[in-house]
């Protein structure tokens, strides 16, 4: 695969429609992987990793909409299920079966809220890919970057971890890195929420001492690593944010799992 | 015989008080809404045998753990001497068991002596974390007053019951030694033996302390039950309901109200007929009646152990959201209402609620909807439940959510994404290198 990077090229639901064609899987890119910058670099790199291995998929494009979940979880139930049923009609309208998410809170949504509402498709997380193309020995963690002798942690993002129980397949693509996987001292079903969740996202904390992201980041520190691992837009940001304002922009780096397997692969 | 009329009224009275408490909570409980929890019950009573009877969520705090299982396994093991009581009392026998049970009795006595020293070190361990170390879980806020003393009385409680147990056992133990009248030789004592010396050694007196003790034991345990209904110790009935009537949805997942769907296909779909789904009631939760009686349940289960609030993120960088304070807010307000109920009439409405009177929106809006404190519950509470349930009722009754996350509606209606961006450009991501 003599991919460059210019070469990539993002197929959409409708093109596929127009030549009568429909993927295997479809590529939930999310608000936050649509719009927010630093969140753009992953979902392309998810693109990259999806084309290296020869996955046929698609992603609506503009077609897409929030799945609605900051509004649920802030309370407001009619403007979720408004959304929830609009993107039902979509996904259906190209009668899609198997969705691949970038972000967690969207791969809560669509799995577990959407089927309640008439949507059922078969949901992974992009991390759940990663570990499966790993199994079938499709992403080798080779002709990349090395990531030897590193110290790396991984950060739970609360609606994949406890929110799902997914706490295996970011930590398998991290462990084909020859690298020194440490955890924090908060971390799987114990860990410590990045403080966007819960629509907290889009709005001022309440006060208080600190913020959440300034207490995680201080787990990061003791363990010393120097990269984060994230799986979640909405954890990179804040978790970014967090390395900044305690000044370790130097010493620690956060990327998302799917950075990593890009980097790594040399895709 | 007046002393087994005596005992056989003590014990009418208190079961009957108990029955009537219990009874109390049970209809406070179901003035929550309905909801459905009967599904999967293979998959219930799994749930509950593994975190109730199986005490799986404690391990995470081992000392706690330990001590926890050492009152939990006396009080149950315990109970059948507390049976060998009852049925003495009632007949005014002596050690009933012990002819049938032969050796076995020995080998039970002595193990319930051991627990009851066991029992005895925890409940100690357990009054110096509170008292002299201090432990930071339970401090805070909504552990003042009641709630502080309401966890000491029951642990000095615990220790004279079973000092009294012990004492009792140990006068006994000389009786037997004296083959005085009908105190015959029976049980074995590895611990209150060593207390034996202790005491007077004239038969007459030994008698007096075996029946106070006795008395005091017994007396004192039926108290206890009465106490329960009033105390966070009423968990060690609930638990086991609770746990059965667990949540088995993945964490993650939230509620999609039913009076929401039916509105919103109808909006969609002018042609949507919603089936009919009974009253049109409120959206969300102002007060405790809005909840389910689930979520009821699970505020009189709340032990109080914070072990909720000590995984809050929100608590732990200094905002006012404490879990354990939902769970008691909520469990002082419906025990409010059912007061109310008992002194006025069904009919009658203070000018309260649980939000605002008991919870402010400040701790509401706090909440990340992380799940930890459903994680760290021993006993599978759900405390993000109810915030959710009123953050509902702010947003869609009242509309008064904060500026900040009325703007991301407006965005979400209108942009189909929570920021401010065009929906033409959401594709934009496509042609950057
Ligand atoms: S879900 Fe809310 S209340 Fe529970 S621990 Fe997280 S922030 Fe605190
Ligand atoms: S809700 Fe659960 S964890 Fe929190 S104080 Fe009550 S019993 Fe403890």
């Amino acid at each position: 695969m003599e991919n460059s990077k210019s070469e990539i090229k993002i197929p959409t639901m409708a093109e596929m429609a127009a030549e009568g064609k429909e993927p295997e899987i479809l590529f939930w890119v999310g608000c936050a992987g649509s719009f927010d910058e630093r969140a753009r670099k992953i979902t392309r790199d998810i693109c990259k990793i999806l084309q290296h291995v020869g996955i046929s998929y698609a992603v609506l494009g503009t077609e897409e909409n929030c799945t609605g979940d900051p509004a649920k979880r802030a309370g407001n139930e009619f403007l979720f299920q408004m959304q929830a049923m609009m993107n039902i009609q979509v996904l259906d309208g190209y009668n899609i079966k198997k969705i691949v998410t970038g972000c967690p809170h969207c791969f809560n949504t669509i799995k577990n809220e959407y089927p309640g509402l008439g949507g059922d498709y078969e949901v992974i997380h992009h991390t759940q890919l990663i570990q499966q193309l790993i199994n079938d020995g499709k992403l080798k963690a080779e002709g990349g970057e090395s990531f030897k002798g590193k110290r790396i942690t991984y950060h739970d993002p609360c609606y994949l971890g406890r929110g799902n129980d997914v706490y295996e397949a970011p930590r398998a693509a991290l462990e084909i890195l020859d690298t020194e996987l440490v955890e924090m001292k908060r971390c799987k079903s114990n860990g410590l929420c990045c403080g966007a969740g819960g629509a907290q996202m889009f709005k001022e904390p309440e006060p208080g001492k600190k913020d959440i992201n300034i207490e995680r980041i201080a787990d990061v520190i003791e363990a010393k690593a120097q990269v984060v691992a994230a799986a979640c837009p909405f954890c990179m940001t804040m978790l970014t944010d967090g390395v900044k304002n305690q000044d370790k922009e130097q010493e620690i780096k956060v990327l998302d799992i799917a950075e990593i397997t890009v980097r790594a692969n040399g895709l | 015989m007046i002393a087994q009329l005596i005992f056989i009224i003590i014990l009418a009275v208190a079961v009957y008080f108990f029955g009537k408490n219990v009874s109390k909570i049970r209809r406070n409980i179901l003035l929550g809404k309905d909801t459905d929890r009967n599904d999967q019950p293979a998959l219930r009573w799994k749930v509950m045998a593994k975190i109730a009877l199986g005490q799986t969520k404690m391990v995470k705090r081992p000392v706690a753990a330990v001590m926890h299982f050492f009152i939990y396994i006396g009080f149950i093991i315990i109970n059948l001497e507390v049976l060998e009581i009852m049925i003495d009392g009632i007949f005014g026998s002596h050690r009933i068991f012990s002819q049938p049970l032969g050796g076995l009795y020995g080998f039970l006595i002595g193990a319930f002596e051991i627990l009851a020293v066991l029992v005895l070190t925890a409940c100690i361990v357990f009054l110096c974390r509170r008292n002299v170390v201090h432990l930071k879980r339970f401090t805070g806020t909504e552990m003042t007053q009641w709630p502080k003393s309401d966890a000491n009385y029951i642990l000095i409680t615990e220790i004279l019951l079973m000092t009294a147990f012990l004492t009792m056992n140990a006068a006994d133990y000389k009786l037997q030694l004296q083959h005085f009248g009908h105190y015959i030789t029976a049980g074995s004592f590895p611990v209150s033996s060593l207390l034996a010396p202790l005491l007077p050694g004239s038969a007459s007196a030994l008698v007096i302390t075996e029946r106070v003790c006795w008395w005091f034991h017994i007396v004192g345990i039926l108290c206890f039950l009465n106490y329960l209904p009033y105390s966070k110790h009423f968990h060690i009935l609930l638990a086991f309901p609770n746990t059965y009537y667990s949540n088995l949805n993945p964490k993650g997942k939230f509620t999609n109200m039913t009076s929401v769907t039916n509105e919103v296909k109808a909006m969609l779909d002018p042609s949507f007929v919603p089936e009919n789904t009974g009253e049109p009631g409120r959206f969300g939760a102002k007060d405790v009646t809005d909840l389910s009686w689930k979520n009821l349940m699970e505020a009189y289960t709340c032990t109080e152990c914070g072990r909720c609030t000590s995984v809050c993120p929100a608590n732990i960088t200094g905002k006012l959201l404490s879990p354990r304070k939902i769970m008691m807010d909520t469990r002082d307000r419906i025990t409010e209402i059912g007061n109310n109920i008992d002194k006025h009439g069904k009919d009658h409405q203070d000018d309260k609620s649980l939000l605002d009177n008991y919870i402010t929106r400040e701790e509401l809006w706090a909440c990340t909807s992380c799940n930890a404190c459903v994680e760290a519950c021993p006993v599978n509470i759900n405390p993000l439940e109810i915030i959710t349930e009123m953050r509902r009722y702010i947003v869609m009754e009242e509309s008064q959510a904060p500026a900040s996350l009325n703007n991301m509606f407006g965005n979400v209606e209108n942009n189909g994404a929570p920021w401010k961006y065009s929906q033409a450009d959401r594709f934009n991501w496509a042609e950057e290198q």
